[in-house]
């Protein structure tokens, strides 16, 4: 790899030991891939997926701890994952218990540290930064040293950002020399798709089960999906990046998407269309069968197959304004229908700080209370890692809390008559 | 006896037994039970992974043909490698990507008394023929013998 002469001489130990090991791995990684250089990290917020103070990861906050007594801090501020636990959030005796005295214990400590590094403001902890009420939104063509896997093949795939698919701590290394190294998603030859997607069903397919679908496919390489403008159209609306939002963390989730591109809907597909196809590259057509057969497929981790629901989550990742209030009509109308007053199955929904605080100015907050569902800033994924919520039949339409936790996948349409009707 | 031969990630031989997974090794689903429970042996935890369900990894020789899922997984390996409570080696049929590069070249740089050597590219071969409890020595350069 070439490094500048500035690169070099933080390499060689000019502005001290510990940032010459913050240089030193990111062009052991950077070689791994066979980086040429290192370039600048361009955008003007970094983001980092650990948010959470769980007492037993004390190896990464040694490592804060070094960072910060050698002022080898970042040199943007920078959003975080959400926080692991919410009062509001029901749980019982032994569970807040579970989470304060001996999971999270370490919370208070770790905030202190992410202020000191660069945290841009006491309330950034969201997986959705990019949201317009957060204000960490990239522009097309920036550099990111981002990581959070939901982030980064939003800000990849939406907003046409350059980042790479960064491990928690790494996002932290390149943010504070500035420069990451230039490989896969940040270049022209790495943003190439490999995989032509289909879409053939004969209604608009879930964005977490197509997602899903697609994920387990490709794995890690870049999807260019055909067929999807069809049911979203083709322009960026709130609704149709509401929609790639959920549909983009779970092709990360379920596999190791990066970035992918709509035909007619993202903004280097619209540029360049086709010709961000990789010749041979493979294909994928994905009908109503192929999605059914997706569905089928996951495995029920609950005890007893037919317990009656204990808690649904939505919003892993966290859910958009327009979502919140969609789901408001959505539940209001359902409840109506089943004769119900409030939600039957204790409901959380979670957004990020700043979208929730935008929401309560709306007229739809005062009905979506009267619904009874509780709403969160919390990180449904770090409240359910834990042996007590283990056990609990909790429900969900994310398939990325699916994937990481005993949650019990159903489509958003099953999912809104499980909490207004009951059901299985 | 086979041998193979990839690309060093992170220097260093050893001798273990293999687990082996076809699939993707989430590393998150994967490790943060043992992580947080205090599970020493790392019994994997991923339910979509039927190849490693239950199964402990530490001190195994990790096949695999990469690691998929949350981008914090180069700070759980980080986190299992302090811990010691990593794969012996971990040993990639693909091209690395980028998480578990990012925990392995950490572990590398910052742990001072843990040593995981990382190979990579040694291909699908590698991959259909290593089976569970077979015998994995890494040489240097990156030569890979299978033996069982």
């Amino acid at each position: 790899m070439i490094l500048t002469k500035d690169q070099q001489a933080i390499l060689d130990g000019s502005k001290g030991e510990t940032m010459a090991k913050v240089m030193k791995t990111l062009v052991m990684y950077g070689k791994a891939f066979d980086a040429e250089k290192m370039v600048e990290v361009t955008s003007e917020h970094n983001h980092l997926v650990t948010s959470f103070g769980l007492g037993v990861i004390d190896p990464v906050y040694q490592l804060m701890d070094k960072l910060i007594e050698a002022d080898a801090i970042s040199q943007q501020t920078f959003s975080v994952d959400p926080r692991p636990v919410d009062k509001n959030v029901p749980a019982n005796f032994i569970q807040r218990l579970v989470f304060n005295k001996f999971m999270y214990n370490k919370q208070d400590f770790y905030e202190a540290q992410l202020q000191k590094l660069g945290l841009m403001d006491k309330d950034a902890f969201t997986c959705t930064c990019y949201m317009d009420q957060v204000g960490n939104k990239p522009n097309k063509g920036e550099v990111l040293s981002w990581s959070e896997s939901s982030a980064v093949v939003y800000a990849n795939s939406v907003l046409g950002a350059r980042c790479n698919r960064n491990s928690g701590i790494m996002d932290l290394m390149g943010s504070i020399v500035g420069y990451v190294p230039y490989f896969g998603l940040l270049t022209d030859e790495g943003r190439k798709a490999k995989w032509i997607i289909k879409v053939e069903t004969t209604k608009k397919p879930e964005a977490q089960l197509l997602g899903s679908a697609i994920g387990m496919k490709v794995m890690e390489d870049v999807p260019y999906v055909i067929g999807l403008d069809k049911w979203l159209g083709s322009e960026l609306t709130e609704q149709a990046c509401t929609y790639l939002k959920d549909f983009g963390a779970a092709t990360a989730s379920n596999g190791a998407v990066g970035l992918y591109h709509i035909d007619n809907l993202t903004p280097e597909a619209k540029e360049l269309g086709r010709k961000l196809i990789l010749e041979g590259a493979k294909e994928y057509v994905i009908d109503d069968k192929e999605l059914q057969r997706i569905y089928d497929s996951y495995p029920i981790m609950w005890k007893k197959l037919d317990a009656k629901p204990k808690l649904c989550f939505m919003g892993c990742p966290h859910m958009s304004l327009q979502q919140l209030k969609d789901w408001t009509d959505k539940v209001e109308k359902a409840l109506k229908e089943y004769g119900n007053s409030k939600v039957v199955v204790p409901t959380v929904f979670t957004a990020a700080p700043a979208v929730i605080k935008e929401f309560k100015k709306t007229e739809h907050y005062g009905r979506f209370e009267k619904t009874g569902i509780i709403l969160s800033y919390i990180c449904p994924l770090m409240y359910m890692n834990n042996p007590t919520c283990g056990k609990m039949p909790v429900i969900t339409s994310s398939n990325k809390l699916r994937t990481y936790t005993n949650a019990r996948y159903y489509t958003d349409d099953e999912i809104l008559v499980q909490i207004t009707k009951g059901g299985k | 006896m086979r041998q193979f031969k990839g690309r060093v990630i992170t220097p260093g031989t050893v001798t273990a037994e293999a687990v082996v997974t076809r699939a993707g090794f989430n590393t998150l689903a994967s490790l943060q039970k043992s992580l947080q429970f205090g599970d020493d042996t790392a019994k994997v935890t991923d339910q979509n992974n039927p190849d490693l369900y239950g199964k402990p990894i530490a001190g195994k020789a990790l096949c695999l043909p990469q690691t998929i899922g949350s981008t914090t997984g180069g700070l759980v390996l980080y986190c299992a490698c302090a811990m010691k409570r990593n794969p012996a080696c971990m040993l990639f049929a693909n091209a690395i990507d980028s998480l578990a590069c990012a925990g392995a070249v950490l572990a590398e740089v910052w742990i001072d008394d843990v040593t995981m050597p990382v190979v990579d590219q040694l291909g699908d071969e590698f991959l259909n023929y290593v089976k569970d409890g077979m015998t994995i020595t890494i040489k240097e350069d990156g030569i890979v013998e299978v033996e069982g």
